[in-house]
């Protein structure tokens, strides 16, 4: 330990995990993540308090107000069981989020594991990422379409199949940095203090891969949200009547003529999320990654 | 030259070796017997064994995977169960009119989003970036199947400018064909738009920072002739990448499109057979989208390399 105390890439490594904390603070003070923070904040507070902020149980029927225009009692409209439009995209989006965020984590874990050991053990690094190549040469929504149909119509399956789908893309990003930072001076610096292969990765490769890593969750979360609708709304999501996005639209499909609210009101949900994190996004590359700024 | 193209095709074999096996793999994922799923609830014990014994699912799965490939080079990729042909044939009838949506959508989106790029660029930092920039923005936040109900209801439900869905062929009425795939094409295109909106807006500034631009400004070239001669013409290779990564978006986007409009390309084909567990189908649609896409990026690399030399070099 005293031996590489006297060593500078502890303080090299120090000095990114710092670098990465400023990087964050200076996204904390980027105006186009404080926009998109706060309408992303404000979606994702009424979805953590929607059994407060709902009006009414989102899969309560009323047979008095079938398909109603918005009004002051239900400010979205009902659909065609009656049920409050506003209280069911409050509970969708809760969902949608539930998912996105699922996605996330896992998507995040898969991809620095199989980006690190790809990027890090040579002879790995053929064989999976062919794997990868072969998963992504499906498009993306038609291998999740067809994952989420043979697994089955659920919320975890839903979230399992977006996350086969999206953790080759995470993976190569990962790898690329990995593969990168492999090479740089305090890396070999370490190793030759004798730094075990964990030490390297965790303390001094890892920390570094983290920024490119943050802004394609960000896209991983929005874009899965897209496709957690798309899933409901083709049948093969969450099913119904579970108060999801994309069922409800698929739902107010049928009405399109007489009662336009009940699809139209979702949708709006849908994209305000996905906005959000997108600002969010695009701020956090332009702080965190200006590499990748001009992708 | 050659040995680029070689290579590039070559490199093209474990990944489709890779998509095929997924393929393979996906009835395996099917929890509990495939045979009762197909075959429903009231199905007899004699109509179970049929079916496994017309699908093989009472070999053991190497055997079966043996006959896949085999098949699988031979270009069979089996029968449909309800459409009661082959499924290279079933996905063959419906290729034009998916493949003919997402080249009209491309189109379009590569015209408006270049244009869209060029006008942000040109006006950097003032106020028609700024509109261009958050409509390209809000664009790709778009859910894009419910955009398409969002067009049906003013164009076709509101306006009644086109139909509500459904299919014209071509060969049947041009113009009708035309109507029944504008608003199908717009929806795929405004989503997709945004992305290449943005990335010309980028690739533009980038090379408007370049010293050839400034030489060209010092020795009194004409600001459009710059712009558009000289800036443009490098700012749009980039763009060719995108084109290949947007083909998969596109590919993967028209099953859903297909849907809302009815119309009856391979995505709608596949989302049906899902729908009756018709695995074949499926399994089939997957596999020559994919390969479809495949086969788009390798034309896209070579592409690029004829465009802009100087990555020869680099691979």
């Amino acid at each position: 330990m005293t031996v590489e105390a006297t060593v500078p890439d502890i303080s090299a490594s120090r000095a990114w995990v710092a670098h990465l904390k400023q990087g964050l603070g200076t996204a904390a003070r980027h105006r186009s993540i404080q926009v998109g923070g706060a309408l992303f904040g404000f979606i994702v507070l009424l979805a953590i308090f929607a059994d407060l902020i709902a009006p009414f149980d989102p899969n309560k029927n009323n047979f008095r107000a079938l398909l109603s225009a918005p009004d002051a009692v239900n400010i979205f409209g009902t659909d065609a069981f009656g049920r409050d439009i506003l209280s069911r995209v409050i509970h969708g989006t809760r969902l949608s989020l539930l998912v996105g965020l699922l996605v996330v984590v896992a998507t995040g874990v898969l991809g620095v594991i199989v980006g690190t050991l790809t990027g890090y053990v040579r002879w790995l690094d053929g064989p999976v990422m062919r794997v990868m190549d072969g998963l992504m040469a499906f498009p993306g929504i038609l291998l999740a379409i067809a994952l989420a149909a043979v697994l089955g119509p659920s919320v975890t399956n839903a979230a399992l199949a977006l996350t086969i789908t999206f953790t080759p893309r995470t993976a190569r990003i990962v790898r690329g940095s990995v593969l990168v930072l492999r090479e740089m001076p305090y890396v070999e610096a370490a190793k030759a203090c004798g730094a075990s292969h964990a030490r390297i990765v965790l303390k001094h490769i890892l920390p570094n891969a983290l920024p490119p890593l943050i802004v394609q969750l960000t896209f991983v979360f929005s874009v899965s949200i897209l496709a957690e609708a798309v899933l409901s709304f083709m049948g093969v999501g969450p099913p119904p009547p579970t108060p999801s996005l994309g069922n409800i639209i698929a739902e107010g499909r049928s009405y399109i003529q007489e009662a336009p609210w009940v699809a139209l009101m979702p949708g709006i949900a849908i994209a305000m999320t996905v906005l959000g994190l997108n600002i969010i996004g695009d701020g956090l590359r332009d702080t965190l990654d200006p590499r990748l700024r001009n992708l | 030259m050659t040995r680029y193209i070689l290579s590039r095709v070559l490199s093209a074999i474990p990944v489709l070796f890779v998509v095929s096996l997924v393929t393979f793999l996906l009835m395996w994922l099917v929890p509990g017997d495939v045979a009762s799923q197909i075959a429903g609830p009231d199905a007899t014990a004699a109509e179970l064994e049929a079916i496994r014994q017309r699908l093989q699912l009472d070999q053991p799965i190497h055997i079966q995977a043996f006959r896949w490939y085999g098949n699988l080079l031979q270009g069979d990729l089996g029968q449909s169960y309800l459409l009661h042909r082959s499924v290279v044939d079933a996905v063959f009838e419906r290729l034009p009119v998916t493949l003919s949506l997402a080249f009209m959508s491309l189109v379009l989106a590569v015209i408006f989003g270049v244009l869209l790029g060029v006008l942000a660029a040109t006006n950097h930092n003032n106020w028609i970036d700024q509109v261009t920039m958050t409509g390209a923005l809000l664009g790709l936040s778009l859910p894009d199947f419910w955009f398409g109900l969002v067009l049906i209801f003013f164009f076709a439900v509101g306006m009644g400018w086109f139909p509500t869905g459904g299919y014209t062929p071509f060969t049947e009425s041009p113009l009708g064909w035309l109507r029944s795939m504008t608003l199908p094409a717009c929806t795929l295109a405004f989503t997709q738009m945004g992305v290449i909106a943005r990335m010309v807006r980028s690739s533009m500034l980038e090379q408007m920072g370049q010293d050839y631009i400034r030489t060209a400004k010092a020795k009194g070239l004409p600001r459009g002739l710059v712009l558009f001669k000289h800036a443009l013409r490098n700012a749009l290779i980039p763009v060719i990448t995108l084109v290949g990564i947007m083909t998969g978006l596109l590919l993967g986007g028209t099953v859903v499109i297909e849907v809302v409009y009815s119309l009856p390309g391979v995505g709608r084909l596949i989302i049906g057979a899902i729908q009756n567990r018709d695995y074949p189908i499926v399994q089939g649609g997957l596999l020559m989208t994919a390969g479809i896409f495949v086969f788009v990026n390798i034309a896209v690399d070579i592409l690029y390399t004829i465009v802009d030399p100087r990555v020869r070099n680099d691979r």
